[in-house]
């Protein structure tokens, strides 16, 4: 791609444009090659960038299939002038020309932002999968077998012999599936390398290394096929990233687009030795998340915590500010009173503490889990007491751990009711707010580290430092709805963001 | 070489006090607790001078290792086999050569990334450095001591086999026999199950082909699918294969572990039937669980309130296990609760199904304990299981090193080497190392695994035919 400034845009016309874009859904193979204006630039990368945002944040208030879900991002999608439709009639066919012209061109763009870190990237294709994901299920059945066509997805359906073997399995796989809708589709057999969340679920029948797919589930498969495309594109994106940082008029406006959606990430820790170890057992029950208090409990009731628990809490200690020395401590003094000895302990747990913190192996420090990473990967098994409380806890165990924490009732269901909705992290919320006395607690939680530093502000009366543009919250006070308050606090991201381009040159 | 000093007693380390112990056997000689506080095991290490051998009793003692180990890596670890299996044919360039192991020296020092050039440095390191524990990890993309040497973000580990570890521990929520580190014969049938419920998915779900289980020493098993597919799976396809292959979810905060809705995926079904061949024997009658109170209870926890009135009411009329089974499959059909017909389904998947640890499958740099690896705290080898005759596996007669070696010190004794320990003139030491362990326990389980790799080569003969073919290499 080419930059000059305020240079007419090269438009093609009428035909042309149908084959540029023969779909509203496509798979990004290749990079747009025309000319573009820095300052539409700066637009289509800000507005897919709002998209996305708020495809993350009615990810986590609604469920992905809901009608609600798919209102939402309709008016999205509508509001910033991306395509929504597929079939589109022929006089609209210019506008939809054009909104699919930045779809394609905001998509290259923010790769280049986003190509640069693991976090990045992960978050990245979240967001882009389930907008991909959404367009998919859009399609009507009349354009499918085009669309997989023009896009060289080749999968091969089965005879009929195999078909009378293998039917009754697949009804039995899939819920979805009666005998009857089955015998009008076609069944792909697909090696089960290119289907893992089919399989990972469960939700699909295998026999011999190859999965039996009725034609309707093919968008796992398609979905599966676009991450890894578009994973592999990134890597190649961020090894050519230096020539593009080389031109200064993008190098800013990239950084802060990155920046802004991280969040902080609690890796550089501004308390470093401001908490003593005497301090914890009564920070665990103030200003610990369920999770972490949790963690600590069967800490000192069992005198030891399998890996999984090791690292989440410990992961955590670091980022509330305890030292290196401080955590050597603190791990070896409750595991002594354990069936460890401190010899042995010096020798392994202590190797992969200093490793923790990056004195060791490749030097890595790692930073603290975030709630999605919590919730979605290593879930505890028997034994453990690591996870997310909301998320892993049988809610009946979980009610009688907040009864004996003294939360009041009401509040309780309140709770009950946000993990049956899936709502982990506003669980959470409620629980900050019961447990600190408040109506609204003001923030949109993602990390422990962020409800343990709320927590401490909140008690301390002190203001959380909240840095530009990487900010946590900035969430409206009037509404005290959570929904409201998770799309407001995206809202006052964004605006900090399109100041920041009101100064650009 | 030892020094033929005078013959040393060794007490019992454990001395049996429940209390200062975390492990209720004895270390030594790996007999069960009794009350009797103080029980002396004496060994004598006789030093033969002539042989360098150690004979003793076969009781296995930790302290002994230093001794034994130059032993066993010189005249009983199948390096030939061993070789073979992880060469693959040769297949691949520099597969061997790049494949990552680990050893635990003596006084727990570990090292990582060694690696080696053909069969005969492993066996000459092997045997130099005596290790007490052998870990195999993954095929790097460079040779892995030089990992150092490699720009950052290029030394990659790049294939490996496809893992599995079930461990013991795991089961203690459901097993009242033992608990942690104990296993007995009444639990190893968790263990059965679980190899035959993962061999069949693996078998005919996924179609791997080679796939080699392995006791791991004291209380688990691990499983290595050799196939060339399944050294090529990415982290997320190991996730993928191992969550499909888990049915149990939840830690300690969970009381009802398993979730079954209908339809039931033919996994299941399949997995179920497997399991029902050994359930009453195993759960009703060796763990009984529903006859003990304690375990009586943990079961009702798992009924809905619907049914479990009538089903306490039940369990006043019949007091034998199998009855109250009985019993309890016929009220689940009557729950009114959606899917509440699956209930004894679930039930007997929470007691028997095999629980995996998906972290172990999933890393492609994982290292593994090592098949014919001794378990330091056993002494046990950790053998190949012959599938086609699981049911007779008794981990209980599963040779220590300890053992192993008294055998050979035997053996010796028995006149089929000369008394100076020299080899029939001119015998080179991989033909001697064949007669050796042959003439032991560990015979069996070395055919085993000979068996196993001979099946890999058939496959890849054809592999490297296809490869010189197209070299145009005749």
């Amino acid at each position: 791609m080419q930059f000059f400034r305020k240079q007419r845009i090269s438009r093609l016309n009428g035909d042309r444009q149908a084959d540029m874009y023969p779909h509203s859904l496509q798979f990004y193979g290749q990079p747009p090659t025309e000319n573009i204006s820095l300052a539409e630039f700066e637009t289509f990368a800000v507005d897919r960038l709002r998209l996305l945002k708020t495809i993350e944040n009615i990810g986590v208030s609604y469920v992905k299939t809901s009608e609600q879900y798919s209102k939402k991002l309709e008016a999205e999608l509508r509001k910033l002038l991306f395509p929504y439709r597929v079939d589109v009639d022929e006089k609209e066919l210019g506008k939809e020309y054009e909104k699919r012209r930045k779809d394609h061109i905001s998509h290259f763009i923010l790769r280049l932002a986003y190509c640069q870190t693991e976090d990045l990237r992960r978050w990245f294709i979240q967001q882009e999968m389930d907008l991909f994901r959404y367009r998919f299920h859009e399609i009507p059945e009349e354009h499918f077998q085009n669309f997989l066509n023009t896009n060289n997805l080749i999968y091969n359906s089965i005879n009929e012999e195999e078909r009378r073997i293998v039917k009754l399995s697949i009804i039995h796989s899939n819920a979805n599936i009666s005998a009857v809708k089955l015998e009008e589709m076609e069944i792909y057999k697909v090696p089960f390398q290119d289907v893992l969340d089919l399989v990972r679920s469960r939700k699909v029948y295998l026999k011999g290394g190859y999965t039996y797919i009725p034609h309707k589930e093919i968008v796992t498969v398609v979905l599966n096929d676009f991450r890894t495309r578009l994973s592999k594109a990134l890597a190649v994106t961020a090894r050519s990233l230096p020539v593009v940082h080389s031109d200064e008029r993008l190098q800013p406006l990239l950084n802060h687009l990155s920046h802004a959606y991280v969040g902080q990430d609690y890796s550089i820790q501004k308390n470093i030795g401001k908490i003593s170890l005497e301090q914890i057992d009564n920070l665990s029950l103030k200003s610990f998340p369920l999770c972490m208090r949790n963690l600590h409990k069967a800490l000192r009731e069992n005198h030891h915590l399998r890996h999984g628990g090791r690292m989440q809490y410990g992961l955590f200690l670091k980022g509330i500010g305890l030292t290196l020395e401080q955590a050597l401590q603190f791990w070896r003094a409750e595991f002594v009173k354990g069936k460890v000895d401190a010899d042995k302990f010096d020798k392994t747990y202590a190797y992969s503490i200093r490793h923790s913190f990056g004195k060791e192996g490749k030097r890595t420090d790692y930073t603290p889990f975030s709630c999605m990473k919590i919730i979605l990967s290593n879930a505890p098994s028997q034994g453990d007491h690591h996870g997310c409380p909301f998320r892993h806890s049988d809610p009946e165990l979980l009610k009688q751990k907040l009864q004996s924490y003294k939360i009041p009732g009401n509040g309780i269901n309140q709770i009950l009711d946000l993990v049956k909705g899936m709502h982990y992290q506003l669980a959470c919320q409620k629980y900050f707010e019961l447990t600190h006395g408040v109506d609204d607690c003001n923030f949109s939680l993602n990390h422990p580290n962020q409800y343990f530093a709320e927590s401490q502000s909140l008690l301390n009366g002190k203001d959380v430092k909240r840095e530009a543009p990487a900010k946590i919250s900035g969430g409206s006070q009037e509404t005290p709805a959570n929904v409201k308050m998770a799309e407001s606090t995206s809202s006052a991201e964004m605006d900090d963001l399109e100041l920041l381009f009101q100064d650009a040159p | 070489m030892h020094c033929g000093s005078t013959p040393k007693t060794i007490d019992c380390k454990s001395q049996h006090a429940p209390s200062q112990r975390p492990v209720s056997s004895c270390l030594v000689c790996y007999r069960e607790r009794t009350t009797n506080p103080t029980i002396r095991h004496p060994s004598r290490f006789r030093y033969s001078r002539a042989l360098g051998l150690v004979s003793m009793s076969d009781v296995y003692d930790p302290a002994s290792l230093p001794d034994l180990l130059p032993l066993y890596y010189r005249r009983l670890f199948p390096f030939s086999q061993y070789f073979r299996w992880l060469n693959y044919g040769g297949v691949t360039k520099n597969y061997f050569q790049n494949r990552e192991f680990s050893f635990t020296l003596k006084d727990d020092i570990y090292v990582r990334y060694q690696c080696f050039s053909n069969q005969s440095e492993l066996e000459k390191e092997m045997q130099k450095m005596c290790p007490y524990k052998i870990d195999i990890g993954a095929v790097y993309s460079h040779r892995p001591n030089q990992h150092n040497a490699v720009k950052s973000g290029s030394f990659q580990a790049q294939e490996k086999e496809l893992v599995f570890d079930i461990d013991m521990t795991d089961y203690d929520d459901v097993r009242s026999c033992c608990s942690s580190a104990d296993i007995c014969h009444k639990c190893w049938t968790l263990m059965k199950i679980a190899v035959r419920v993962l061999d069949r998915a693996l078998k005919e779900d996924f179609g791997f082909e080679h796939r080699l289980w392995v006791y791991s020493g004291r209380r688990g098993v691990h499983c290595w699918v050799c196939d060339e597919a399944a050294r090529k799976l990415s982290q997320s396809a190991r996730s993928a294969v191992a969550e499909y292959l888990s049915l149990i979810r939840g830690g300690s905060e969970t009381i009802k572990k398993v979730q079954l809705s209908t339809p039931v995926h033919p996994f299941i079904t399949e997995s179920l039937s497997l399991i029902m061949s050994y359930f009453e024997d195993y759960a009703l009658i060796d763990q009984d669980i529903l006859g003990r109170p304690e375990s009586v209870e943990n079961v009702l926890a798992l009924l809905p309130e619907d049914i479990l009135l009538e089903t306490c009411s039940d369990f006043q009329k019949y007091k034998t296990s199998v009855k109250r089974w009985e019993s309890l499959k016929k009220r689940v059909k009557q729950g009114s609760q959606k899917n509440s017909a699956l209930l004894d389904s679930e039930i007997v998947l929470q007691y028997c199904y095999p629980r995996l640890d998906v972290n172990v499958s999933k890393g492609v740099n994982h290292l593994l304990k090592s098949p014919f690896s001794v378990h330091p705290k056993t002494g046990r080898i950790s053998v190949p299981i012959d599938t086609r005759q699981l049911d007779q596996f008794d981990p209980f007669a599963v040779p220590t090193i300890s053992m192993l070696c008294q055998e050979l010190d035997k053996a010796v004794q028995s006149g089929e080497e000369d008394e100076s320990g020299k080899d029939k003139e001119g015998e080179p030491e991989p033909k001697r190392r064949v007669r050796d362990y042959k003439r032991t326990s560990l015979g069996k389980y070395v055919k085993v695994f000979e068996l196993f790799v001979e099946q890999m080569e058939k496959s890849w003969k054809g592999q490297l035919l296809k490869q010189s073919d197209m070299q145009g290499d005749f």
